[in-house]
């Protein structure tokens, strides 16, 4: 190995910190917005897929005309976690102020995740309709609220399942 | 049992209250998962282990209040709420609570 080689070599391993602060700064950029696209791709196709049940966040959307077979409750939650080009991006962000996309998207995702989740669950047992659905967002992770801290958020989403006697 | 989240049981009448039921549990995240977990953080995304383990929470939550429900003698509860609160570092508590009706 020449001089000049080991020279840069051992700039490198000095600095090995940033070294991998880089990589994974790439590698959170790329891999998170490949995830990202797939998920935005498989949450839209589902969606199609479960557009013919009804969900309503009020409590009196039931027909009174037809006589209910079944109530059910049923839930679906996802926890999402900020990648590092995200925590970075938005540090960023957070010197101009303004809104925070990289964040929005995530917790998007994880929202409608939930309701999907809620939605396949309910399709299984042959729902007609589902009301008064509630989302909860909670923030958990070891580093949570804390700042610099990895933040993770839980969305839960809840609701009564009816189906209708045919 | 029957579970709802709104006041009422559609198409049942209610004939008799019980008040309050409640249960609750505390979960920790094990070592196993938390190091997964971190590894996750570097990609973002969702996070499976702990999906699966707030929904196990969650449910044995749900089937102490069912408990409590049964022990009464009732027969649904309605107007279900939870709430999640973390405790300590890593760990989290998972709250449901309704009222206990008997529906006919």
């Amino acid at each position: 190995m020449s001089n000049e080689n080991l020279a840069i070599f051992q700039i490198i391993l000095n600095n090995l910190d940033i070294v991998f602060f880089i990589f994974l700064f790439f590698l959170g950029l790329v891999s998170g917005s490949i995830a990202e696209n797939n998920h935005y791709k498989s949450i839209k196709k589902r969606e199609e897929e479960f557009i013919n049940i009804p969900v309503v966040n009020s409590g009196d959307f039931i027909d009174e005309t037809r006589e209910i077979e079944n109530i059910y409750f049923v839930s679906g939650s996802c926890v999402v976690a900020l990648d590092y080009f995200k925590m970075f991006f938005a540090a960023i962000k957070q010197i101009f102020g303004g809104r925070i996309e990289s964040y929005e998207t995530l917790i998007d995702r994880g929202r409608r995740e939930a309701i999907l989740r809620l939605k396949e669950k309910a399709m299984k047992k042959n729902v007609d309709i589902i009301i008064n659905l509630r989302i909860e967002t909670s923030s958990i992770g070891q580093n949570a609220g804390q700042k610099g801290g990895i933040g993770s958020v839980e969305v839960f989403a809840y609701a009564t399942a009816i189906s209708y006697r045919k | 049992m029957i579970i709802t989240n709104i006041p009422l049981v559609p198409g049942k009448q209610i004939v008799e209250h019980y008040g309050l039921v409640s249960g609750s549990t505390v979960r920790a995240k094990h070592i196993g998962r938390d190091i997964m977990a971190s590894l996750k953080n570097i990609i973002g995304g969702e996070l499976k282990g702990y999906t699966e383990l707030l929904n196990e929470a969650r449910k044995e939550a749900l089937d102490r209040m069912v408990e409590q429900a049964e022990k009464l003698g009732a027969n649904a509860i309605i107007n279900v709420r939870f709430s999640t609160s973390s405790v300590a570092q890593g760990a989290a508590e998972l709250y449901a609570y309704g009222t206990a009706v008997k529906v006919e």
